[in-house]
């Protein structure tokens, strides 16, 4: 067990807001190993980012609750006081955030927010913490550093606003990276520089990432396990090879047939998964996908699936997944999952 | 930068023309000679035509618009029939009171809203946030000149603390000369305070939600740091304009609360030059008084640019 | 007759929706706190004004030389001013004074307002020069427009309220506009044109109805400040003339004998402050029935719990 870095058991992340009670994360537990790239997939509204940032307990005091355990370093993240969470804030666990423009402050230099962590953290002087910087500017494949250091955000292109945010991030080498969604807001070919940085970043210093993001296909470049979630839950959890040959969960198929594929019928329709994810405030009592699920019955309704072992990597939170995954031997050939 | 702020200027000329023509056709324009109010009803035919000349009131409007402006625009704002001295030197020696309550008030003011403004953000939906924004909305349903009054009587009158009234100029020492400024610096300010620490409150709360606190907060900065380091200076564009806004009811009060304090400002003078009928002082007075407001407004315009950045750019 | 009966019931609907458009309307005002207490002090202040007169056994003008300056007692409720007068009915006649000067501003300044912002909505060139006057007349300090106006027009009841009718008129002209160049933009006045309706009948008719909520709101807004400023320049010696009763000329004639009769500063200027709470209240409230995005965009932004933004 020595090698893994973070162990989340339980986590339940409760909200009480003007509206009433709102439970977004429901009882979420996996584990980040040493250099691993997890990912955490799942639509809009699941509970991934808030799952994300209850890691570092971002949310305000006061409206938010947080149930189980987050263990990193032998100590439950939870327990810690305000004094010692920011000492692992940004040293230990770092984050980038989706949109870097609204994320770095717009009146502070590039350099100037960087080295503010290795300032922090490291008890560096306010110079070798500027060296520093351009240093890590320089890491994350930003030409001209110096230049670069001394500029506000907005000078930045939106491909390089995202390597200065990852540079703030590895100001003071992580242990574990969490990345909410990076490449959701830049265009295709700048996505994929980014993905490349980050494959070596964790190659290079061996850090974990923990990967948010809805898209599948960037999962299955990147990571080697996956975690899918839906409604605050996790559904399904298995590495990145089980998941695209075997889905066992009818919501993880239904994600992997909507990614479009390149080499198929052009003139087929994309698949979509029925319906859409309910409110946290309606939440349905049995499984959170029945309603939306095709296999659907009343036991599902009634009450909520216990989640299964089927393999040592992969676990499953459904009822029906042995009959679903009988049905589908038959037409399995039919998909080709690349 | 600089074609930004030349631009600017050149944009107040527009501006500064209606203005001038505004306040020279409120005095010209109206029924009446200026004359006989000036001299009163018993005057000689002789006498009236003499001041008319003088005050070059014969010639027809259009000139004697053209005239005042062309002085006004190189800073002459004509002369005072009754006080036998340049309308300049009127307002000059009327300024010193004026400039200092104006700045007092402004730092009460300041001292009242930001704290309460940040407090009430970062405790926001609590009592002390409930009771620092119940106190604003009374604040901004006060007029000013009604809370001078009501610290005169409660404060001058009843514990009999601190003088009701007068002005002792900074030469008499500085206690002096604020302790008698400390009364009409407090009504004045707190009534700005109040929309100030609105202002404060709703821009801290906005800068306090967005994403690069929250990566401020990921990075491990401690809350007082990411309040003063990195929110705050987010939060005071909006608050400058209205500090830059405010001043326009500094002026309203100073008017009101110079009077009630008997302090020889640029409001006493006003209201004497009323009761005076002394129209080119009240003339000047009202186009220098726009004329600096202006120019606030306009340097507040031109400090955006210092402190956030992104303005600077787009004026590149 | 499927017809007939598919009219029917469509006209039923409609009923239907009526009603339960104004029930809704009717939980929106009393669910609005800010509305009631706002009209609530608003109608005690025109009663006071309109039927107080009558009430009193005083004139406001009954010199009583040998009641000067009493504490308020029994006989004189708020006691009796430097000349002997009779506060209370000072105050009630003031309040008259004070809310129809304040009334009349606020009515004229909206009639004004509302053809400025209307025409200069619709007509580009006009657009410039009317919006500039208003920039022009803006930038003037009001209170110094005013004193200025003043002492131009001398000082008397009528001038007050021309006064002070120019100062505000540009605040309700560059809201008239703002609000009716969106409308403008809108479809259905485009396709009134295509079809040649005349321009008069667009803006009264069609541009009009549709900037009337943030008028009123403004009004009454306006309403608030011209009893402050009128206070304000009565107090300075530039409005009301004394000896007329006007909270302004009460709280003049209370400075002279502040040492000596609180009474005389503190009722007229809790009056003011009353007024101003009320009309202002009166403001907000109406603005949140009229608009009520307003309230929501204000209510979320003063007091989004982040958690719950992040979820949905």
């Amino acid at each position: 067990m020595s090698d893994v870095l973070l162990d989340i058991k339980n986590l339940k992340t409760h909200f009480y807001t003007e509206t009433g009670h709102v439970t977004a994360v429901n009882g979420v537990s996996f584990n980040v190993k040493k250099g691993e790239i997890v990912g955490v997939v799942g639509e809009s509204g699941c509970g991934k980012s808030v799952m994300s940032q209850t890691i570092l307990r971002l949310f305000e005091e006061g409206t938010v609750e947080y149930e189980g355990e987050i263990n990193f370093n032998g100590r439950n993240l939870l327990k810690l006081n305000k004094r010692q969470i920011n000492k692992v804030r940004g040293n230990d666990i770092s984050m980038i955030f989706q949109d870097p423009l609204s994320t770095l402050n717009p009146v502070h230099t590039v350099g100037r927010q960087i080295a503010e962590s290795i300032i922090l953290h490291q008890n560096a002087s306010k110079k070798e913490a500027e060296e520093k910087a351009i240093e890590l500017l320089r890491l994350v494949g930003i030409p001209s550093p110096e230049k670069r250091a001394k500029e506000y955000p907005h000078n930045l292109s939106g491909g390089m606003r995202q390597r200065a945010m990852i540079a703030v991030a590895l100001a003071c080498r992580p242990k574990l990276l969490i990345a909410d969604e990076p490449t959701t807001a830049l265009d295709v070919t700048i996505q994929a520089q980014i993905l490349d940085l980050m494959n070596n970043l964790n190659e290079e210093l061996d850090m974990g990432i923990i990967f948010i993001t809805h898209d599948l296909g960037v999962v299955a470049d990147l990571c080697s396990r996956v975690v899918v979630m839906y409604l605050g839950e996790i559904v399904e959890e298995a590495s990145i090879e089980e998941l695209f040959d075997r889905p066992l969960h009818p919501y993880t198929q239904g994600l992997i047939k909507s990614i479009p594929q390149l080499d198929g019928d052009r003139s087929a329709m994309l698949h979509t998964i029925e319906g859409t994810v309910p409110p946290l405030t309606r939440v349905p009592k049995g499984c959170r996908f029945a309603a939306r699920c095709p296999f659907a019955d009343e036991k599902c309704v009634a009450s909520a699936p216990p989640v299964t072992e089927y393999t040592a990597t992969q676990k499953v939170k459904c009822w029906h997944f042995e009959k679903i995954l009988k049905n589908q031997e038959g037409i399995a050939d039919v998909h080709t999952y690349s | 930068m600089w074609s930004y702020i030349i631009k600017r200027l050149f944009s107040l000329i527009p501006v500064l023309f209606i203005v001038s023509i505004v306040i020279f056709s409120i005095i010209h324009l109206t029924p009446g000679d200026p004359t006989t109010y000036m001299l009163g009803e018993e005057a000689t035919p002789e006498q009236i035509a003499d001041a008319k000349k003088q005050l070059g009131l014969d010639q027809p409007i259009h000139v004697q618009y053209f005239n005042w402006v062309k002085k006004a625009a190189i800073g002459d704002l004509g002369s005072s029939y009754h006080m036998n001295m340049s309308v300049n030197d009127a307002i000059m020696s009327h300024i010193g009171p004026t400039l200092s309550l104006a700045i007092l008030a402004e730092i009460v003011a300041l001292l009242i809203a930001i704290p309460l403004g940040i407090i009430a953000a970062i405790k926001r939906g609590t009592a002390t946030d409930q009771t620092v924004m119940g106190f604003s909305l009374l604040g901004m349903a006060i007029p000013s000149f009604l809370l001078a009054l009501f610290l005169v009587l409660l404060i001058g009158v009843k514990l009999q603390w601190l003088p009701v009234a007068g002005y002792r100029p900074l030469d008499s020492g500085l206690w002096n000369h604020i302790k008698y400024l400390i009364m009409p610096a407090i009504s004045l300010g707190s009534i700005q305070a109040a929309l100030i620490a609105r202002m404060t409150r709703s821009s801290m709360l906005e800068v306090l939600n967005t994403n690069y606190i929250k990566m401020a907060r990921a990075k491990g900065v401690v809350e007082r740091r990411i309040i003063y380091g990195h929110a705050l200076q987010n939060a005071f564009l909006p608050i400058l304009t209205v500090i830059g806004i405010t001043f326009g009811g500094l002026v309203t009060g100073a008017v009101v609360t110079e009077t009630i304090f008997n302090i020889p400002g640029i409001g006493s003078l006003i209201i004497n030059s009323v009761a005076r009928r002394d129209y080119t002082v009240i003339q000047g007075i009202v186009l220098f008084v726009t004329f600096v407001y202006v120019m606030l407004n306009l340097v507040i315009d031109i400090l955006y640019g210092v402190i956030d950045p992104r303005v600077r750019l787009e004026e590149k | 007759m499927e017809n007939i009966g598919s009219t029917l019931t469509l006209s039923e609907a409609r009923k239907k929706l009526k009603k339960e458009q104004q029930q809704l309307l009717k939980k929106r005002f009393f669910s609005n706190y800010s509305m009631v207490i706002g009209l609530v002090i608003v109608i005690f202040l025109m009663l006071l004004s309109f039927v107080g007169p009558y009430l009193t056994s005083y004139g406001p003008l009954d010199l009583e030389v040998n009641n000067r300056l009493q504490a308020p007692n029994a006989d004189h409720l708020l006691g009796t001013d430097n000349f002997g007068r009779d506060l209370l009915t000072r105050i009630v006649y003031g309040a008259r004074a004070s809310i129809s000067v304040g009334l009349s501003i606020a009515i004229i300044t909206s009639i004004i307002g509302l053809a400025i912002g209307l025409y200069a909505s619709y007509y580009k060139r006009l657009d410039q020069i009317l919006m500039r006057i208003c920039d022009g007349l803006m930038a003037i300090p009001g209170i110094l427009l005013a004193i200025a106006l003043m002492a131009a027009l001398g000082p008397k009841v009528e001038n007050v309220i021309i006064a002070l009718s120019i100062v505000f008129t540009p605040y309700v002209a560059r809201i008239v506009r703002s609000a009716a160049l969106v409308v403008r933009e809108q479809t259905y006045i485009e396709a009134m044109k295509a079809q040649g309706a005349s321009s008069t009948r667009i803006i009264w008719l069609h541009v009009a109805p549709n900037v009337l909520s943030p008028l009123i709101v403004q009004a009454t807004f306006i309403f608030a400040d011209s009893i402050i400023t009128e206070a304000a320049l009565s107090f300075l010696g530039a409005g009301i003339p004394a000896p007329a009763p006007s909270w302004g000329n009460i709280l003049y004639d209370g400075k002279l004998v502040i040492f000596n009769a609180w009474w005389m500063t503190v009722f007229p200027g809790l009056l003011i402050i009353i007024a101003v709470i009320g009309l202002n209240s009166m403001g907000d409230g109406l603005r949140d029935i009229m608009d009520p995005h307003y309230k929501k965009v204000t209510k979320k932004r003063s007091k989004a719990v982040k958690g719950k933004e992040e979820v949905a």
